[in-house]
């Protein structure tokens, strides 16, 4: 994040570039937001980040909560109260939030609130995929998507006012490619914030009496068919009687557009941008109907427009007569990953029949040609320096001393690379937050019926806040024999550094004592053990003791994230590896820290056959010195 | 050489953690004050963690743009890296892009382990050449070791992209952006970065 971040000020007319997620948080200062929660996840993080640039204690209180479900819970007790208040998540986090969301709907809110869901298509981010506009459906809340940057902030703005004014919760929905990409943004006025926080005689928020309550949320809906369909958020523009109208959200808004340009067929075809897409906006999206007999479909990720176009075309089948809906169903769009500008080109293409190529003929031959064997992929790896190499590292060889063919259960954060070379491939299993407690605690009670292959459960500090303690609870309570390893980096690493109750700051820059994890995991009832992940023969051999306990175990490795130490505090040693003492290839090692321990700050130099630093990506953590079995690596420490 | 024509795609290729996404803000900013509009779109999440990363910037005069570059449109690469710079060749070059390119090989996890070896770089160079109207190479990040961290070569970078002359941006206009967006305390040497680019492109043309 730039420095001086110019997103709060109050200059309108001011056109600066923003994040999407920038835009959509300019969007609720714009609102007047008073109270903003979240738990971070990519690609929403960026939301509450911003919003707590602009926090002060009177005006607007913003907070990293431990999880969604309580971020949620938090926003709403300010709606109650009559203030505008946001939540915004990940996909996941709509799952972790559900359970509170679906009392919520019908319970009514007093103040705006608005759940900004960010989606992340494709799973760039991500541990799934998943289309969280069914969720909206599922639980009658209206949901609009944000197509641009602008209109992010513009959306955000209109969804607070409207949730006031049906006292229902609303669901903006964003996804990676405008939650992440950046475009201009000129601002509106910051209003004034005044008024106190007041809960009224009388009032109540429960989902009591249930069947009206429910009743009165489609009754809302409804009414937000009409209002919806006057929206400016819904738009067409094309002919009058065009042959095909491609219909489209999201991002598919801007590669639509693109596509119709690049293959000049503007007045063949229309297009209709949907930006309210539940309820329909029946008034609008009929007249649009009405207009061609053929439809393409263009959204991320799931065909939730397409098919709720076709129930509508459906249950009008007298108005309509017979319309033709093309999309994911036909073919014509992937049914998985994020959409590209070349998806929709290629639908076009086949359903206008003309054909499209940017390049010469020959030059994709000569692409072909120059380019084969010279670019091989990049797998991901942990950074250099990174204290989660070293704890896998401990943690293989432990299992290795162990012997028994033991495995790692894993959950969500940088160490689900532990399934990967980088983290020596030890991690079996990876669900949702936390859940590698859980898993390996339905994994220990296996031990009365024979299994005899020991269990470790890795999980990050953070996740250990949002939902990692339950599960260690429940491994108490029920006795289950296994290792959990807690691997505290000190922050939530994989998101961007959000402070979180054990780091000892909110991002309204409060101090406030940490919550210490090893304090926790104590008054459960374990004997915890603090190590040092980079003293790595004593990290070893306590995963080994603990491998062999009969009883459940927990584990702290403690050390700060590279990313976080080389900012804080530089970089501890210069590395240097002795060509004196490095005798290559002839050690029998065979090339043991790179080809095996894998820090990108190690290299191998073929010509000499030796190993070397890499002095512009080595973080000079240390490590490697105490691997080499020739102790040819050396640090030095620097000042 | 083509003039610079809106959109103008540019796209800023190279490795995670080599501050790709910083400068694509940095350099959408410098076209958004000389009058354009500009977006960018990334590849983010995985960005800190060694895979490929690439940014891309798209200006406009007016109206708007999606964040993403369809295939085969590419303006202009300014590449960290310079295997990541042929794979964006590869999806989004044409006759007529312009290059600029770092030789500064970062090795994939798969080459530290030794399970693959880094392509020939005299037959990327030289893919690179063939496959664009004109390209530039320079040894960014050895210049910014010199000045004493890694973290200048995207600054150098820029510095070069600026040399050129290819794109509508003077020296004037990045200091400018430095002044509003960069740290202070690395505004010097940031400058001296954008200087030490911009003159190796300019001895060499």
């Amino acid at each position: 994040m730039p420095p001086r971040h110019p997103v709060t000020l109050n200059e309108p007319g001011r056109a600066e570039l923003l994040m999407g997620n920038e835009a959509i948080a300019r969007g609720a200062l714009e609102a007047g937001v008073r109270v903003a929660a979240a738990y971070p996840g990519n690609p929403s993080s960026e939301i509450i980040e911003t919003l707590a640039r602009a926090s002060d204690p009177k005006r607007l209180h913003v907070q990293w909560s431990v999880n969604e479900k309580v971020a949620l819970e938090v926003a709403a007790g300010a709606s109650f109260f009559g203030l505008r208040a946001l939540a915004a998540m990940k996909q996941n986090g709509l799952n972790v939030a559900y359970d509170f969301l679906t009392n919520l709907n019908l319970c009514g809110v007093k103040g705006g609130l608005v759940v900004v869901v960010c989606d992340d298509p494709g799973g760039i981010s991500s541990s799934n995929e998943q289309d969280t506009r069914f969720m909206a459906r599922l639980t009658d809340i209206p949901l609009l998507e944000v197509s641009g940057f602008e209109n992010a902030r513009d959306m955000v703005r209109y969804a607070f006012d409207l949730s006031e004014s049906t006292g229902s919760v609303f669901m903006v929905r964003s996804v990676t490619r405008i939650s992440h990409g950046r475009g201009p943004v000129t601002f509106g006025p910051l209003p004034e914030i005044s008024g106190n926080p007041r809960f009224e005689p009388g009032e109540a928020f429960t989902p009591f009496p249930i069947l009206a309550k429910h009743e009165r949320r489609h009754e809302v809906l409804k009414g937000l068919e009409e209002t919806f369909s006057a929206s400016p958020f819904n738009t067409y523009t094309g002919p009058d009687d065009p042959e095909l109208i491609v219909v489209t959200s999201g991002i598919g808004v801007l590669f639509s557009e693109e596509a119709l340009d690049l293959l000049e067929v503007r007045d063949r075809v229309g297009i209709a941008r949907m930006g309210t897409t539940w309820p329909l906006p029946l008034t609008w999206i009929g007249n649009i109907l009405e207009k061609s007999t053929r439809f393409l479909v263009v959204e991320e990720v799931d065909p939730f427009i397409e098919n709720n176009l076709k129930e509508f075309l459906g249950g009008n089948t007298r108005r309509f007569g017979t319309k033709t809906v093309y999309g994911k169903a036909s073919g014509h769009i992937p049914s998985v990953g994020g959409l590209a500008p070349e998806h929709v080109i290629g639908a076009l293409e086949t359903l206008l029949e003309v054909s499209y190529e940017p390049r010469p003929r020959a030059y994709i031959r000569l692409v072909k040609e120059k380019t084969s064997g010279l670019v091989i992929d990049r797998a991901l790896g942990f950074c250099p320096g990174c204290p989660h190499r070293a704890s896998f590292w401990a943690i293989k060889n432990a299992l290795a001393k162990d012997g028994r063919k033991g495995i790692v259960t894993g959950d969500i954060g940088c160490y689900a690379m532990a399934m990967w070379p980088s983290g020596y491939s030890v991690a079996k299993t990876l669900q949702a937050m936390g859940s590698g407690i859980g898993v390996a605690a339905g994994m220990g009670i296996l031990d009365t019926m024979g299994k005899d292959q020991p269990v470790i459960a890795v999980c990050g500090d953070s996740t250990f806040f949002h939902a990692a303690i339950p599960a260690l609870v429940n491994t108490r309570f029920n006795t289950s024999p296994f290792v959990t390893i807690i691997l505290d980096n000190s922050a939530t690493a994989m998101t961007g550094f959000q402070p979180h109750p054990g780091t000892g700051m909110t991002c309204m820059g409060q101090s406030v004592d940490p919550i210490e994890v090893e304090d926790i995991c104590r008054s459960i009832g374990f004997a915890v053990k603090t190590l040092d992940p980079f003293d790595l023969p004593a990290t070893e051999a306590a995963v080994l003791e603990a491998l062999r306990a009969d009883r459940p175990q927990v584990l702290i490795f403690k050390r700060t994230c590279a990313l976080l130490a080389l900012k804080e505090t530089g970089k501890a040693y210069r590395m240097r590896v002795d060509a004196e003492r490095c005798i290559g290839e002839a050690c029998g090692c065979d090339r043991y820290c790179t080809r095996v321990f894998k820090c990108p700050g190690l290299i191998w130099n073929p010509e000499t056959e030796k190993a070397e630093i890499d002095e512009a990506i080595c973080t000079g953590c240390g490590v490697c010195a105490d691997i080499c079995p020739e102790r040819a690596i050396h640090r030095e420490i620097l000042s | 050489m083509s003039a610079f024509r809106c959109p103008y795609n540019l796209i800023i290729a190279g490795v995670g953690g080599q501050g790709n996404v910083l400068i694509s803000q940095l350099i959408a900013r410098a076209f958004i004050r000389k009058g354009y509009r500009a977006v960018v779109g990334e590849t983010y999440g995985v960005s800190q963690r060694g895979g490929s990363v690439m940014s891309h910037v798209r200006i406009v005069e007016e109206g708007a743009v999606g964040p993403i570059i369809p295939p085969g449109l590419g303006d202009l690469v300014l590449g960290l890296e310079p295997m990541e710079t042929l794979r964006i060749l590869k999806a989004y070059g044409n006759p007529d892009i312009h290059v600029i390119t770092n030789t500064r090989p970062i090795s994939p996890v798969d080459v530290i382990a030794g399970n693959l070896s880094y392509p020939d770089l005299d037959a990327i160079f030289e893919a690179i050449t063939t496959l664009s109207g004109k390209a530039w190479t320079l040894n960014a990040s050895d210049m910014a070791m010199e000045m004493g961290s890694s973290l200048f070569t995207n600054m150098i970078m820029v510095g070069a992209m600026l040399g050129t002359g290819i794109v509508p941006l003077t020296m004037e206009d990045f200091v400018v952006i430095l002044q509003t967006y960069a740290k202070p305390e690395g505004f010097d040497a940031n400058r001296s970065a954008l200087q030490k680019g911009f003159d190796i492109i300019k001895a060499t043309e």
